[in-house]
């Protein structure tokens, strides 16, 4: 999952809103908090965050109302200019780009899905999604072939001439949705993509988004409010607070050792057993006996086995090598709710 | 009124703004008193002749070098070979005009049948009957060719205007300081009366038609300039973010995302541009333009009162059909076709349109009155028509109360007024204005009301700027005690509200000359005849903004009067007037700002003010002394709209509306 490079790299990331963000950063006492920012007038929407996102890797952020997801992606892709730190996309500093570069830098890499759609009103079905497409230069042709391709595949089939307006929500949502993917591009930001959308169209969204990632190793941030779409989906999550970054990690590990009284608090409710996995229980030096589990099983997946087995380690085995075991204390605690 | 308007209540903080203003006024007072009885010496009441400067011929001098020495002369006159070119087409086109490309005029039946395409295209039959109605009744009442010499410089002026507009628009929404430039001159050239954009238009560009489009093109712009700027500041940022990860230039960007997502606001201000224009493209009858304007002109100088009224209609029916279909095109969302529609049916509107324009230009080969309406053969009823209104002026009771009301208002009210006005001394009267503007806004206003006033007393225009402002402040009045009576009263009922309003909308988008029908009709040529044009004009803006205001009181709080045991006239006076005055303000402000455009349009009637000086300018090249005179008006314009719409934000931010 980790390659050596990571495609983007934010170091202290800064973005203020307000009068005069520059002046007040330079001058902000170190350890401000976000209410103390607020109360001098001024907005942190990111505040110092520092976060990698690896090639091929599915990180998802999720947070509150107003925590600053859309920002943080929004500084990703330079959409804002951030206010204080670096960011670098697959090495360049995107702040030291020039105009034609950041063009080049979208056009060639970048692919984003807006919260409310962002479609441009005066232009039907096919012509949204092509739009991209038209303004990398591609042919009428081919763009027309490609925005058909992918309007049949969020099925919106038949309305390719329609108005943004002659939509409904979730229609228009899968517009937007199309319109990113006709260009399948290297680095995707999704920003709630799939809000509007009925849990079975849902579904197949987040099926193909998955299929593309594993098949062409695309990297792509994800902001969702939902947790089981979290869960199938990441594979670390950011949960933001205030504009911060109060823990990145896998879900296992979110669910099993939050950092912060805040991540423990906004994960309490999830079934953990969903959520850990045999692999994250496995302890390398321990040895089981018997038939081993497969690393990638959730402790609920393995709750009939965990119930009636009496063995005190189970084997898990990960691509057919045994890693370790895991206790099955651990795993039956998780299940049943004890806190280990 | 001055007097009376500064007891208004104004914001808090200007409780002070009060004292001052009082004090102000107690200055007046005492001059003028001293006036009256015989103390003042004379250089206080009119600033004497020796010391006013010469601005005119210090103007003519700079205008002179720039005109030959800069060379702008040569330019514009290069401008206007191009400009004119364009005017010669376009004549060819609507009147036939013996110019390249010599295949005009188009039949009139077959503009009518396109005018009815485009409006069924628009706006379905309703539309249809009033484009293809229009056409139909300017043919045959014989007035087809003026009209058409109208609508060949409309059809240049408007575009024109369009583009300049569009283009300076897009430049200060993107540059912060061609905003900021941009701005000031803005709103002196929307209070700059149009007689001042004649006579330079005469200068560089040729009489007639060129100096006409350039006037009207000017006129035109300021509108088209906010309505983009709005329009693409309003557009959502998640759109203008959607076009940026798309990967557009700036370029791009504009042409693609900008400017389509502000199609709304931009066709907005197509619709100003292009009813602006045609308000102005008849004024130019006064540098002698040929068309609907000089022909009224013509027809009310020499009393023929029912052509000037059939004149009239058609310039009504053609400023209404312009306003129905281009606000039509506003509202007209594109919309799509099923898959599979044959071509010939997505363009089903526009082969119809070609289809019905071939079919009528072959049919009048044949059948010449299809062609053009001939001398003898149309319709109009001019000499009836005059017969008519004469015999229905000299209905006994008509002829007593317009003589009654010319007589009565003449003697007893406008003339007293005017003289008091006049009696004030000049000091005293820019203290006045002074202290109106400290009351209502504070002080920056009240520094400019001094400044601009008294540079008016500067330009030795004073006597005639102040009757100038005497026909402005009783039209204003009389139409505020006519208008806010029937807007409150229509807007108790939402029916009577929307017909009122409709009537205002209509009335607003006729041309101003077209006022001066009826007041000469009723008064012929006389000071009531000029004060009834200006209160009827002005009326339309006081009565639409009392509805609106009225209207828009939020429902709480009529409910919470209503709860309270408020009668409907204490509801009236306590609640529903305070929350609606600051928009009733703007209505009031806007009346103002008609009245002043009106008083000089009036001025042909024959007028002791600004305008008629500004008038005889035209027959002249006396630059100098028509910017003076131009600026003279709108110095007094300004004024009042800086103050009035000051204090209407004030009073909106105070009440929580904005
Ligand atoms: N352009 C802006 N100007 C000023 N403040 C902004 C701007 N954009 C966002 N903010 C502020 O930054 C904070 C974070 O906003 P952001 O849109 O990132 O939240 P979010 O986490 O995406 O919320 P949601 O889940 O509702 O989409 C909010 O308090 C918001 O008011
Ligand atoms: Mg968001």
């Amino acid at each position: 999952m980790t390659a050596d490079n990571p495609v983007i790299s934010c170091k202290n990331v800064w973005k203020i809103f307000g009068p005069d963000p520059e002046s007040f950063i330079k001058s902000m006492p170190e350890g401000m908090s976000f209410d103390e920012i607020r109360a001098a007038g001024y907005i942190a929407g990111v505040k110092d965050v520092s976060i990698d996102v690896h090639k091929g890797e599915m990180l998802v952020i999720m947070g509150l109302s107003g925590s600053g997801k859309s920002t943080l992606v929004r500084c990703f892709s330079r959409l804002h200019d951030i206010t204080g730190g670096t960011i670098t996309v697959e090495g360049q500093d995107i702040m030291s780009l020039s105009e034609k570069d950041l063009i080049e830098l979208r056009r060639s890499k970048m692919g984003m899905v807006f919260q409310s759609f962002g479609l441009l009103p005066h232009r039907t079905v096919l012509e949204n999604i092509a739009f991209p497409l038209e303004m990398r230069g591609q042919d009428k042709h081919t763009r027309r072939e490609r925005a058909l391709e992918v309007i049949k595949l969020v099925g919106l089939e038949g309305r390719e001439d329609y108005f943004p307006r002659e939509l409904s929500g979730g229609q228009q949502q899968r517009v937007g949705i199309a319109r990113s993917l006709a260009i399948e591009p290297d680095i995707w930001f999704l920003d709630e993509p799939f809000s509007a959308l009925d849990p079975l169209i849902r579904k197949e969204m987040q099926d193909e988004f998955l299929r593309l990632q594993q098949l062409l190793n695309k990297t792509i941030v994800f902001i969702t409010h939902d947790f089981d779409e979290a869960l199938r989906l990441a594979d670390r999550i950011a949960i933001m607070k205030d504009g911060a970054v109060e823990q990145c990690d896998t879900p296992d590990q979110i669910v099993l050792h939050p950092a912060t009284e805040y991540v423990r608090k906004f994960t309490e409710d999830i079934d953990k057993a969903r959520v850990v996995h045999a692999g994250v229980l496995a302890q390398a030096q321990a040895v089981g006996e018997g038939e081993p589990q497969d690393s990638r099983a959730t402790v609920h997946d393995m709750a009939r086995m965990l119930v009636n087995d009496s063995r005190e380690f189970i084997p898990v085995q990960k691509n057919g090598t045994v890693i370790g075991a895991m206790p099955r204390k651990d795993a039956l605690d998780i299940l049943l709710g004890d806190n280990a | 009124m001055t007097a009376a308007t500064t007891t208004l209540p104004s914001s808090p903080r200007s409780f002070s703004n009060a004292q001052i203003a009082l004090a102000f006024v107690a200055v007046a007072v005492v001059l003028t008193i001293l006036q009256y009885i015989g103390l003042l010496p004379a250089w206080m009441h009119r600033l004497p002749e020796a010391i006013i400067p010469n601005f005119a011929s210090v103007l003519d001098t700079v205008f002179n070098f720039v005109k030959d020495d800069l060379g702008l002369l040569a330019l514009t006159r290069f401008l206007t070979e191009g400009l004119e070119w364009l005017l010669d087409f376009s004549a060819n086109i609507f009147f036939g005009k013996r110019r390249f490309p010599n295949i005009g005029p188009i039949p009139w039946t077959a503009m009518a049948a396109v005018a009815s395409v485009i409006g069924y295209y628009l706006g379905g039959w309703r539309l249809a009957l009033l484009g293809g109605g229009t056409m139909v009744w300017t043919a045959l009442i014989g007035q087809w060719e003026i009209a058409m010499q109208t609508m060949s410089v409309l059809a240049i002026a408007a575009p024109l205007a369009f583009v300049i507009g569009l283009s300076l628009g897009i430049a200060a929404w993107k540059y912060a300081w061609v905003d900021k430039a941009i701005k000031p001159i803005l709103s002196v050239l929307q209070t700059l009366p149009f007689f001042t954009y004649l006579l330079p238009a005469v200068i560089f560009f040729k009489v007639g038609p060129t100096a006409g489009a350039v006037a009207t093109t000017i006129y035109a712009i300021p509108p088209m300039i906010l309505m983009t700027t709005l329009g693409l500041k309003k557009v959502s940022p998640e759109v203008v973010e959607a076009g940026k990860m798309s990967g557009c230039t700036k370029a791009q960007m504009l042409r693609h995302v900008y400017i389509p997502s502000a199609r709304t606001e931009i066709l907005v201000g197509v619709n100003q541009v292009i009813m602006l224009s045609l308000a102005m493209v008849v004024l130019t009858a006064f540098i002698g333009m040929p068309g609907l304007g000089a022909k009224l002109l013509a027809m009310m100088g020499s009393f023929k009162l029912g052509r000037s009224f059939e004149i009239g209609i058609t310039i009504v029916l053609l400023a209404v059909m312009l306003d129905r279909m281009s606000k039509a095109w506003v509202i007209k969302q594109p919309e799509h076709f099923e898959r599979g529609t044959p071509l010939w049916k997505k363009h089903s509107m526009l082969l119809l349109g070609l289809g019905l324009f071939i079919g009528f230009t072959l049919l009048s080969l044949v059948v010449p009155f299809l062609a053009e309406v001939g001398r003898g053969q149309d319709f109009s009823q001019g000499k009836e028509l005059d017969n008519l209104i004469k015999a229905f002026l000299n209905i006994e009771w008509v002829k007593a109360t317009t003589g009654f009301l010319r007589a009565f208002l003449n003697v007893q009210v406008l003339i007293p007024f005017r003289n008091f006005m006049l009696s004030i001394p000049t000091p005293a009267f820019i203290l006045l204005v002074a202290a109106f503007a400290f009351a209502l806004a504070g002080r920056r206003e009240a520094i400019y009301a001094l400044v601009f006033f008294s540079l008016v007393a500067l330009s030795g225009w004073w006597d005639r700027a102040i009757i100038t402002l005497y026909s402005v402040i009783s039209a204003v009045s009389l139409a505020a005690l006519i208008g806010l009576p029937i807007g409150i009263l229509a807007s108790r009922s939402k029916k009577w509200s929307e017909r009122v309003l409709l009537v205002c909308d209509t009335a607003q988008t006729f041309p101003s000359f077209v006022y001066l029908i009826p007041a000469i009709m009723l008064f012929g040529i006389t000071d009531v005849a000029v004060i009834f044009s200006i209160l009827v004009f002005a009326m339309v803006p006081l009565t639409r903004y009392t509805i609106e205001g009225l209207r828009n009181v939020p429902e709480e709080m009529t409910e919470a009067a209503d709860m309270s045991g408020a009668k409907r006239f204490q509801k009236l006076w306590s609640v529903q007037l305070p929350i609606a005055l600051p928009t009733m303000a703007v209505g009031f402000n806007q009346a103002i700002m008609f009245a002043f455009f009106m008083v000089i349009i009036a001025a042909f009637i024959g007028t002791q003010d600004l305008g008629q000086e500004l008038q005889r300018t035209l027959a002249g090249t006396d630059l100098g002394k028509n910017f003076v005179l131009g600026i003279c008006v709108s110095l007094m314009a300004l004024t009042f709209d800086l103050t009035i719409m000051k204090w209407a934000a004030d009073k909106k931010r105070m009440l929580g509306l904005q």
